[in-house]
C-alpha cells in the first residue's frame, strides 16, 4: 500500500480548492482535489487519504451524500465539512452525520490550519489498532466518553442541562486530545448570545494554533469558568467537570437538545 | 356613467314609484270626474223637473179655462231663456199644441222619437213613469250640444172633465205631455273644464312627486350606491388603500363603514401575506447571496490571512493586510447578518463603546464622502458609558445611515452630521410592551394587527350586547389604540381576554382623571399595566416601569442636509424592499437596521422635511 495522501479537497469553487492547497501546501502536506462529489468518491475509492475536506453545496450530489457513501463502505477517513451556507442546521446536521468538524466559509488561514491539524490528529489517533473494534472506530478507546446524562455536538463539545434550567457546556476529551497541549483559553464576553453550531470560545494550543469551540446549544452566557483562565490545563485533565467553559441560559432547551447526540449510547 | 341607465337601482325605483303614482292618481281622477259629472247632471235633472212642474202649475189655470193665448205667452216667455232649448205641450195624439218654438206648433211627433220613447217603447203606452224614466239626454244633430229633456205627463183631473169648456172625457187619464228640454252646452262645458283641471292636477302631481322621489332616491340611494360602487371597483382593481367617504349614519353609511373596515383588514392581510412572502424570498435570496459571496470571500480571506502570517518582517505590508483581513471578516459578519435577518437571529452582544463604533463607521465612509465633496461632522459626547450591543451590527447600522445620508445630498452641497448623546426619558412613549398576559396566562400580543409596524395588544370588549376587539398601543403612554367597534358614550363596557373570556376588569380602583373603571393585564416579570376603560381618557399606568422613573438612553443621530423624504414614503421606509433608489438599492438597508435596533431593545425614528434634510434618531437603553 502506497503512502497515504494527506488531504482530499472536494469543492466546486476553484478559488477555494486553490486556497486550501496554498495554506496546506505551505505546511508541507500533500493534497489532491475534486470539483464534484462523483470525482471525489472515485478518488476516495482509488487512493487512501488521511483527511477529507468537503463542501456541502456541490453540483448534483452534495456533501451529505459523500458522508453517506463513506459510511456505507465503512471508510474510516475523517471528514471536515466546509460551507458558504453556514446555517446552524447545516452545522448540526453535518456533525450528526459523521463529519468530525464544521468550518463555515469564509475562513482565515489560521482557522483552516487548526481544523486540518485537528483532523490529521484525529486520523493519527484512529491509526492505533487498539482503537478499532470489528473494523469500526471505537471512540471510547480513543478518549474518555462524556458522562451519560450529557449531550454532545459531534465529538466536539458537550452540554449538561441542570435542574434549574441553566446548562453547563464544555469540550469533549476527544477534542482536547486533538488540540493538546492546551496553552490558553479565550472566552467570549459575559451576556453574549451564542448560537448552536457556531464558535463560542477559542482554545489555543501550545504550538500557536487557535481552535474554535462550536457551541452545543444556543443561549446567553451567564457565567464563565474563570478558574480555567488561570489553569487552562484543567480542561485536559477533567474536561467534563472541573474543565467546563460556560454556564448558559438556553434560549430553547428542548430544540437545542433534539439536535444533539445523547451520550448514554456511548457507554 | 359606465352603468346603463336602465340597470341603475335609482332609475328602477323611480319607474316603480312613478307607475304606482300614475295608477293611483289616474284611478282617483277618473272616479272624481265621473262623480262630478253625475252630480252636475243630477242637479240639471232636479232643475229641469222643477221647471217642468213650474210650467205645468203656471199654465194649469189657463188650461182649465182654455186661455190658449195666455198659455202661448207663458210658454214663449219661459222658452225664451237661452238655457232652455224648448218647452212644448203635446196632446194625446202626439200633436204639438203649444211650443216655445212657433214653427213646431201643429206638427205631429213620431212616437218612436227620442222624447216619446220613455212611454211608448212598449206597445201599449205607459201611463205612470218613474222620474229617471222621464228624463233623457240626446243630441238634436250629431254635432250640436247635448240636450237634456224631461217629460211631464199632464194627468186628467176632475176639473178637466168638469170644466164648462168641453173637451176631455172622464175616461182619459193622460191628457197630454209637457216636454221641457234644456241645453247641456253649459254643463258640458263645465264638465270638460273640470275634467281638464283634474287631468292637469293629476299630471302635475305625478310629475312633482316623481321629481321629489327622483331627487331623494338620487340623494339617498343612487349617489351613495354609486360611491360604494366606485369603491368596490377601486378595491377590485387592487387599490386597497381606497376608503369610502363618510356616508352618514344610515344603513348605507354603516355599509360604507363596514366596507372600509373590510378593505382595511384585507389590506392588512395582504400586507402580512406580502411581507411573509417577501421574507421567504429574502431567505432564499440570502441563502443564494451567502453561498455566492462566501466562496470568493474565502479566497480573499484565506490568502490575505495567509500572507498576513508571512509578512511579519514587512511592517507596512503587514498593516495593510491587517486591514484587508479585518474588513473581510466584517463582510463575513454582514453576510451572516443577512442570513440572520432572514431567520430573525440574535445579535452577538458585548460591552461596547458606542463612540468607538461611530469613529470606526465614519472611517469606513469618510473617503467615499470626500470624493463627493461632503464632510462628516462628528458631535460626540465622550461620557456615554459602555452599552451591551453587537458592535459589528451597530457599525453596519451607522455605515448604512451615513451612506444613505450622503446619497441624499447633491455633490459638494452639504454635510452629514453624526451626533451622540445621553438622554433621560420617562417610560411613556418609549417603552415597548413586548409581552402581555391575561390572568389565565394567554398571550395578548397579536401579530395580526400592527400599530405603526409594532404588534398590538388585543383585548375583547363587550358593551350592551355588542362585542369587538380593542387593539391597544404597544408603546406605553402613546394611546394610539384602535377600536374595532363603536363604543357608545355612557354605556357599560367590559374588557375580557379574547382567548378565554376571563375578565380583565379591576374590582378596585378608579381612573384618577375621569373616575371610570379600570382594566389591567400583566407583563411577565414586570408587573401590571392598568388602562382607563373610557376611550377618550388617555390614562394608563405601569407602576413597575414608572417606579424606575426616567431611563437613560444613548442617542445617536445621523442627519443630512439633503433632499428629504416625502411624507407618504416616511411611514414605509423601514419596510423590507421599500426603496426610493430604484435599481440602485435593494430596499433592505433600513429594514435590516430596524431589525438590528429592535433586537437591541432600542428605537429608531425618522424626521424629514422635503428640501431641507432628514434625521434618523436611534435610542439605545443604557442598563
Amino acid at each position: 500500500m502506497s503512502k497515504p495522501i494527506d488531504i482530499l479537497v472536494i469543492d466546486d469553487e476553484q478559488v477555494v480548492r486553490d486556497a486550501v492547497c496554498r495554506v496546506c501546501g505551505a505546511d508541507g502536506l500533500t493534497i489532491e482535489t475534486a470539483a464534484d462529489a462523483r470525482t471525489g468518491l472515485e478518488k476516495l475509492h482509488k487512493n487512501t487519504y488521511r483527511l477529507v475536506v468537503c463542501d456541502i453545496m456541490l453540483p448534483e450530489l452534495n456533501g451529505f451524500h459523500i458522508l453517506d457513501s463513506m459510511k456505507r463502505v465503512a471508510a474510516l477517513t475523517p471528514l471536515i465539512m466546509i460551507t458558504g451556507y453556514s446555517t446552524m442546521q447545516n452545522a448540526v446536521d453535518a456533525l450528526k452525520n459523521g463529519a468530525i468538524d464544521f468550518v463555515p466559509k469564509p475562513f482565515t488561514a489560521d482557522e483552516l490550519e487548526s481544523a486540518i491539524h485537528r483532523g490529521l490528529r484525529y486520523h493519527t489517533l484512529t491509526q492505533n489498532p487498539a482503537s478499532r473494534r470489528e473494523g469500526e472506530i471505537d471512540l471510547s478507546s480513543l478518549a474518555v466518553p462524556c458522562p451519560v446524562e450529557y449531550h454532545r455536538l459531534g465529538n466536539l463539545s458537550w452540554a449538561c442541562i441542570e435542574s434549574n434550567g441553566s446548562g453547563l457546556i464544555g469540550v469533549t476529551d476527544l477534542f482536547v486530545k486533538t488540540v493538546s497541549p492546551v496553552g490558553e483559553v479565550h472566552y467570549y464576553d459575559l451576556n453574549c448570545e451564542i448560537v448552536q453550531g457556531s464558535a463560542c470560545a477559542e482554545v489555543a494550543s501550545e504550538d500557536g494554533l487557535v481552535h474554535n469551540v462550536l457551541s452545543p446549544i444556543s443561549g446567553r452566557i451567564v457565567e464563565r469558568n474563570e478558574a480555567l483562565l488561570a489553569s487552562p490545563k484543567m480542561v485536559e485533565k477533567d474536561p467534563y467537570f472541573a474543565g467546563w467553559l460556560y454556564r448558559i441560559l438556553p434560549t430553547d432547551v428542548a430544540f437545542s437538545l433534539k439536535q444533539l447526540t445523547p451520550c448514554i449510547g456511548d457507554h | 356613467m359606465v352603468t346603463k341607465l336602465s340597470r341603475r337601482i335609482g332609475f328602477k325605483l323611480i319607474v316603480v314609484v312613478g307607475l304606482t303614482m300614475i295608477i293611483t292618481i289616474g284611478v282617483y281622477s277618473y272616479f272624481n270626474t265621473r262623480s262630478q259629472r253625475e252630480n252636475l247632471l243630477a242637479e240639471v235633472e232636479r232643475h229641469a223637473m222643477q221647471l217642468s212642474e213650474t210650467v205645468k202649475n203656471g199654465t194649469r189655470y189657463d188650461m182649465l179655462f182654455n186661455q190658449r193665448e195666455r198659455i202661448h205667452i207663458i210658454i214663449n216667455d219661459i222658452g225664451s231663456d237661452p238655457a232652455i232649448n224648448e218647452v212644448r205641450v203635446l196632446n194625446k195624439e202626439g200633436e204639438i199644441i203649444y211650443s216655445s218654438r212657433a214653427e213646431s206648433i201643429g206638427r205631429m211627433v213620431d212616437k218612436q222619437a227620442e222624447s216619446c220613447y220613455g212611454c211608448h217603447a212598449a206597445d201599449k203606452p205607459l201611463e205612470r213613469l218613474s222620474i229617471s224614466e222621464r228624463t233623457r239626454i240626446f243630441r238634436i244633430h250629431p254635432d250640436s250640444a247635448r240636450v237634456f229633456g224631461v217629460i211631464n205627463p199632464i194627468y186628467s183631473e176632475r176639473s178637466c172633465w168638469d170644466a164648462p169648456c168641453h173637451a176631455h172625457s172622464k175616461q182619459q187619464q193622460v191628457l197630454g205631455v209637457l216636454d221641457v228640454t234644456i241645453s247641456l252646452a253649459d254643463v258640458d262645458e263645465r264638465i270638460r273644464a273640470s275634467t281638464f283641471q283634474v287631468g292637469i292636477f293629476a299630471v302635475s302631481a305625478i310629475l312633482a312627486a316623481s321629481l321629489i322621489i327622483a331627487f331623494f332616491v338620487n340623494q339617498w340611494v343612487s349617489k351613495p350606491v354609486g360611491v360604494l360602487l366606485d369603491a368596490t371597483k377601486q378595491v377590485g382593481s387592487g387599490n386597497l388603500s381606497y376608503t369610502v367617504p363618510d356616508l352618514g349614519k344610515g344603513s348605507i353609511g354603516l355599509l360604507a363603514q363596514s366596507f372600509n373596515t373590510m378593505t382595511m383588514k384585507l389590506s392588512e392581510a395582504r400586507l402580512q401575506l406580502f411581507q411573509s412572502d417577501k421574507m421567504a424570498s429574502l431567505g432564499r435570496l440570502a441563502a443564494g447571496i451567502a453561498h455566492e459571496i462566501n466562496n470568493p470571500l474565502t479566497g480573499v480571506l484565506t490568502y490575505a490571512s495567509f500572507l498576513l502570517k508571512r509578512s511579519q518582517n514587512n511592517p507596512e505590508l503587514h498593516e495593510d493586510l491587517k486591514i484587508i483581513v479585518r474588513e473581510t471578516i466584517r463582510s463575513r459578519e454582514i453576510v451572516k447578518s443577512l442570513l440572520d435577518f432572514a431567520r430573525q437571529s440574535i445579535p452577538k452582544k458585548s460591552q461596547s463603546d458606542i463612540n468607538e463604533i461611530i469613529d470606526r463607521s465614519v472611517a469606513v465612509v469618510e473617503h467615499q464622502l470626500a470624493i463627493k465633496g461632503l464632510k462628516v461632522v462628528r458631535k460626540i459626547d465622550p461620557h456615554i458609558p459602555k452599552i451591551t450591543l453587537d458592535p459589528n451590527q451597530m457599525q453596519q447600522v451607522f455605515v448604512n445611515l451615513l451612506v444613505n445620508a450622503a446619497d441624499a445630498i447633491e455633490d459638494n452641497t452639504g454635510a452629514v452630521t453624526i451626533a451622540s448623546g445621553i438622554l433621560r426619558l420617562p417610560p411613556q412613549g418609549i417603552v415597548h410592551i413586548k409581552a402581555a398576559r391575561c390572568p389565565s396566562g394567554h398571550d395578548l400580543i397579536t401579530t395580526e394587527y400592527k400599530i405603526e409596524g409594532i404588534p398590538a395588544i388585543r383585548v375583547k370588549a363587550r358593551s350592551n350586547g355588542d362585542e369587538g376587539f380593542i387593539m391597544l398601543d404597544p408603546i406605553y403612554g402613546l394611546n394610539r389604540h384602535r377600536y374595532e367597534f363603536e363604543v357608545l358614550e355612557g354605556k357599560q363596557l367590559d374588557v375580557v381576554c379574547p382567548e378565554c373570556n376571563v375578565s380583565l376588569m379591576m374590582e378596585e380602583g378608579r381612573c384618577p382623571v375621569c373616575g371610570s373603571n379600570l382594566f389591567s393585564f400583566s407583563i411577565p416579570a414586570q408587573g401590571d399595566v392598568e388602562f382607563c376603560i373610557k376611550p377618550k381618557c388617555a390614562w394608563q399606568r405601569w407602576a413597575t416601569v414608572d417606579s424606575v422613573g426616567k431611563k437613560v438612553y444613548a442617542e445617536v443621530c445621523v442627519a443630512d442636509t439633503g433632499v428629504g423624504i416625502p411624507k407618504e414614503d416616511l411611514s414605509r421606509i423601514f419596510e423590507p424592499f421599500f426603496t426610493t433608489k430604484g435599481q440602485k438599492g435593494t430596499g433592505l438597508g433600513l429594514a435590516v437596521i430596524w431589525g438590528i435596533i429592535d433586537n437591541h431593545n432600542g428605537t429608531i425614528s425618522v424626521e424629514s422635511e422635503v428640501g431641507s434634510g432628514t434625521t434618523f434618531r436611534i435610542r439605545l437603553p443604557i442598563s
